[in-house]
């Protein structure tokens, strides 16, 4: 393919090249798990619980079978997998392990749960079965809520754990605390509800497993963010070596952590191939998607923060539930949200005093799992809004109060006990006010209408190495990424990533890293990812780690590279290696002497087709292979968020008249990609903050079953962003980057909160729930208006 | 179990013969039984615009129409929007310089949109793109780029004709 040649000062890492990946997937040439036909290929449906919580009495699948074009159907004791079971290495009180079978088996505990698989020759045919299978539930109390499930009668969701709870930590008690707060001259009190969300991949789920003879393997195409981790569990479940599985994954449409965990009915579908030993696909529908996928964000605060009169912040103490419904996914465990919380909540201030308890709690609700961010958009928001409410009860501008607890010397040590490199949070949070003033939107929010500004302040742990996640107690513990380079006769480069794009455009910007390490056109670089067969190991994409710790690999292991052509250009040129360099331009020349030079072409000529040149002890072929994890506790992505709302006094409506998003991940690679993560994470930010919810009646049946009721912004809800850039160049990593996936989504709730907020000012009314109910707006509003009249 | 019928389709100015049930879907005869797999599917019950085709013109979603239902139409798909060289459309090479798609799932259902929408309104203001591309969802971008791009195309085809 031709690509335009654009180049910052002879640079291809800054510049905003023409994404590798547009042609294809403009032109509809892209190839997604639903794109993939095989010779002989059945479809998949699965049979769902239509309860929340009860025993399978009977799974009756006969009837199934006689539906025309059904060929087979399974359920749990047909197929006799093992179970996925995610575990923490943490004692009993703090961690309570429960597996998740891959169908349902003696008990089902949401409504969506898989209870038995159906495989037919079209999808028609396949939903036609599901239709006739009977299941037989004895009805069991179900467990709705965090708070009912932690009353002393609850049922119990997991038999083996008590009051439904299946991590309580308390990572941090700061000794004398409790003193602080008795003796801090304000002290406030934020409560919160934030609503349980779908991350909601435009693409959902899918995937296509085939038996391959020729191989002796599984090939298992699945959209997946962790093509490894997928290939481990299959193995283990259906008691297969792991050369016996290849996991590759085609261009994938979104995944934004939903696609992060491993999903029951890959495996199911994957053992039904294997089994029948033809093509199987399952495709999930929206409907599905929508009430069985993993969810995520449905989360409880309790904060009290402790501030001296001059709005210093003293201490925090917190306690955090969330709500991780019927089970704990795979790799991460139902720790990942509470874990999140209680190590990070200090967030960019300097808190001298910290205590924090954080439970995952069990319920009758779809399973929930990582989605961009975190925790850190919850948790950023109760911050955030506890600024907001010290600088109003003690009289301080919310911008100022911030600037007075922001960390400003680095690196910084927390009472967290984490690390924070270089960011510019002070800088940030300076300029993002500084536009909003010059704009003039200070002079608009005080000229009569119903309008607020608000700020969030915050920074994103974006590198997290193996340290970091071995903190946490995991047992699969994620951090390194391996990269293998290798060069082919012509001279151009083939580069293996663990790391798995699903719309980060890593197919660019990983060439870019590559490029410049070699001295190659991006043209010449080919990205390799999500093929277990071709790549080591990795541990795929989130936590905004592809750039900063994929990169780095893939930058080590070009490197090394390098200095393998170098050794075999001096050789040849009869010269030191230390007076050869690589020439920027695709080759080797002597630094004394430029004109001298030997192309790659040439070098890995005499590598491959006429090794009896190389030097003595230099093997044939140019392979090199490198892997990194980072030093320290990681790096630090930072960003200040400014909104302008203006509310409805007759709707309660939420209107976004201005966002302004200042943000710091160090170099980046490609800005114009940065900028589309930065405003696609403020979008699903905003759907947070003001319109998506999961929902579910008393007896546990979901009330957002489509798209009707699930609502979605669109471009007339979210407003155009503008993208201010400061870079702090990251000194852990490789290519001075830091992660820029997840910071957009985090800022954007706490933003959007505190603007509504203030304006409600005078009101009396704060609103610290999300999403923010437009009958919440109203009511304060007209009650407002009504206290006016009194 | 249920019968089979006879639909004669023209997508992209090729005449196709199916012998196809007559509940499937447009969009599963464009993907699955035409090996057309640019049009995607996102939620198959009319939200999502995923799977936006151009119908005699007019953009349809095409997991809301039965393919018997079109066989006398004039259906367009995203195949058809680049040069058969592989040159991409006017409109096609915004998206890209605008940084108006990231994923891609969403972009062949925007793009038929857009170029359903910019034929019949060649001189729609921006905020008029920006209403129509709210009809379909993107999960990834936050819309700003992609009603970029959609603008651009319209400035750039206004200046070449006026030119
Ligand atoms: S797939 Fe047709 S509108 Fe969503
Ligand atoms: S680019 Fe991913 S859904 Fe639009």
């Amino acid at each position: 393919m031709n690509e335009p040649h654009f180049r910052r000062d002879g640079a291809w890492v800054g510049a905003s090249v023409p994404r590798r990946e547009d042609p294809r997937l403009l032109a509809g040439r892209g190839r997604f798990v639903d794109d993939i036909a095989l010779p002989g290929m059945l479809h998949a449906q699965f049979v769902r619980s239509t309860v929340a919580h009860g025993r399978i009495v009977a799974v009756d699948l006969d009837d199934v079978r006689a539906v025309p074009g059904v060929v087979a159907a399974f359920s749990a004791a047909d197929l006799g997998l093992g179970d996925v079971t995610a575990l923490l290495d943490r004692p009993p009180h703090e961690f309570v392990p429960t597996s998740m079978p891959v169908l349902a088996r003696d008990k089902v505990r949401f409504v969506g749960e898989p209870v038995a698989i159906v495989i037919a020759r079209d999808p028609y045919a396949a939903e036609d079965g599901v239709e006739a299978a009977v299941v037989e539930y004895e009805d069991l109390e179900p467990v709705v809520s965090d708070t009912a499930a932690l009353a002393d009668d609850a049922p119990l969701v997991h038999a083996e754990a008590p009051r439904n709870t299946l991590v309580d930590v308390s990572l941090f008690a700061t000794e004398g605390i409790d003193d602080v707060f008795a003796e801090a001259p304000c002290v406030v009190r934020v409560r919160t509800r934030t609503g349980r969300q779908n991350a909601l991949p435009l693409e959902t789920r899918g995937v296509v497993a085939s038996w391959d003879d020729r191989d002796e393997q599984l090939h298992v195409q699945t959209a997946t963010q962790i093509p490894h981790q997928v290939r481990t569990v299959l193995a283990g479940c259906a008691g297969l070596d792991e050369k016996q599985v290849r996991v590759t994954v085609p261009d994938m449409g979104g995944g934004f952590g939903q696609k992060c965990v491993v999903g029951r009915e890959e495996i199911a579908a994957a053992a039904a191939a294997l089994r029948l030993r033809r093509p199987v696909k399952w495709i999930e529908d929206r409907r599905d998607a929508l009430t069985a996928a993993f969810l995520a964000r449905e989360q409880r605060y309790d904060v009290r923060a402790a501030f001296d009169a001059d709005g210093h912040i003293l201490g925090l103490d917190a306690d955090v539930v969330c709500d991780m419904g019927a089970y704990s996914c795979y790799p991460f465990t139902a720790g990942i949200e509470p874990l999140m919380a209680s190590a990070e909540m200090p967030s960019v201030y300097k808190v001298p005093a910290y205590r924090v308890r954080g439970r995952a709690i069990t319920t009758n609700k779809a399973p929930t799992g990582p989605y961009r961010g975190v925790s850190r958009p919850q948790y950023v928001m109760v911050v955030e809004r506890l600024m907001e409410r010290a600088a109003r009860e003690l009289g301080i501008d919310p911008v100022e109060i911030r600037r007075r607890n922001v960390i400003t010397v680095f690196p910084y040590t927390g009472v967290n006990r984490i690390t924070y490199d270089p960011g510019s949070y002070r800088e940030s949070l300076d300029l993002c006010e500084q536009v909003l003033r010059d704009e003039g939107w200070y002079d608009v929010r005080d000229s009569g209408r119903v309008i607020g500004i608000g700020y969030a302040c915050f920074s994103e742990r974006t590198g997290y190495g193996s340290g970091a996640f071995a903190q946490r107690k995991m047992q699969v513990v994620p951090g390194f990424d391996i990269s293998e380079i290798r060069m082919d006769v012509s001279g151009t480069v083939s580069v293996t990533t663990g790391t798995m794009s699903h719309g980060q455009s890593h197919e660019t910007t990983m060439a870019q890293i590559v490029a410049d390490r070699l001295g190659l056109d991006i043209a010449q670089v080919k990205i390799v990812q999500g093929d277990t067969d071709r790549i080591t190991y990795g541990f795929g994409s989130f936590a905004s780690r592809s750039i900063t710790i994929g990169g780095s690999a893939v930058a080590a292991a070009s490197e090394k590279l390098g200095d393998q052509l170098r050794e075999i250009a001096a050789h040849l040129m009869e010269v030191d290696v230390d007076s050869t360099e690589l020439d920027g331009a695709g080759g080797v020349r002597l630094r004394d002497d430029p004109a001298r030079r030997l192309s790659f072409a040439e070098l890995a000529d005499v590598a491959y087709l006429r090794a009896h040149l190389l030097p003595k002890g230099v093997g044939p072929g140019l392979t090199a292979t490198a892997s990194f994890d980072v030093a320290g506790d990681g790096t630090f992505s930072n960003a200040t968020h400014g909104v302008v709302v203006e509310l409805d006094p007759g709707t309660g409506g939420v209107e976004i008249l201005r966002y302004v998003c200042v943000e710091d991940c160090g170099v980046a690679i490609h800005p114009q990609i940065v900028e589309g993560q930065c405003r696609g994470g403020i979008a699903q930010g905003i759907a947070g903050a003001l319109f998506e919810q999961v929902t579910y009646d008393a007896a546990g049946q979901p009330l957002a079953p489509s798209l009707m009721e699930y609502k979605v912004p669109t471009a007339a809800e979210i407003p155009d962003i503008a993208i201010h850039h400061l870079e702090t160049p990251c000194a852990f990593t490789a290519n001075g980057a830091k992660g820029a996936g997840e910071g957009g989504t985090i800022g954007a709730p706490a933003a959007v909160l505190n603007a509504v907020n203030d304006a409600l000012r005078g009101t009396g009314v704060e609103l610290d729930d999300t999403p923010i109910a437009r009958e919440a707006v109203y009511r304060a509003l007209n009650s407002a208006l009504e206290g006016t009249h009194v | 179990m249920s019968e089979i019928r006879l639909v004669e389709l023209t997508v992209n100015g090729e005449r196709h013969d199916l012998a196809i049930e007559p509940r499937r879907t447009l969009v599963d005869v464009l993907r699955h039984d035409l090996g057309l797999t640019g049009t995607h599917v996102g939620c198959e019950h009319g939200i999502c615009g995923a799977c936006t085709v151009l119908v005699d013109g007019a953009p349809v979603r095409a997991c809301l129409v039965f393919a018997a239902q079109v066989e006398d139409a004039d259906i367009r798909t995203v195949e058809s929007l680049a040069a058969p060289d592989g040159a991409l459309s006017d409109l096609q090479r915004e998206f890209s310089a605008h940084h108006g798609l990231q994923c891609g799932f969403c972009t062949p259902g925007f793009l038929m949109l857009a170029q359903g929408f910019l034929a019949e309104r060649p001189d729609a203001t921006k905020e008029e793109i920006r209403e129509v591309v709210a009809s379909n969802l993107c999960r990834c971008t936050g819309y700003q780029t992609i009603v970029e791009a959609v603008d651009a195309c319209a400035v750039r085809r206004r200046e070449g004709s006026c030119a």
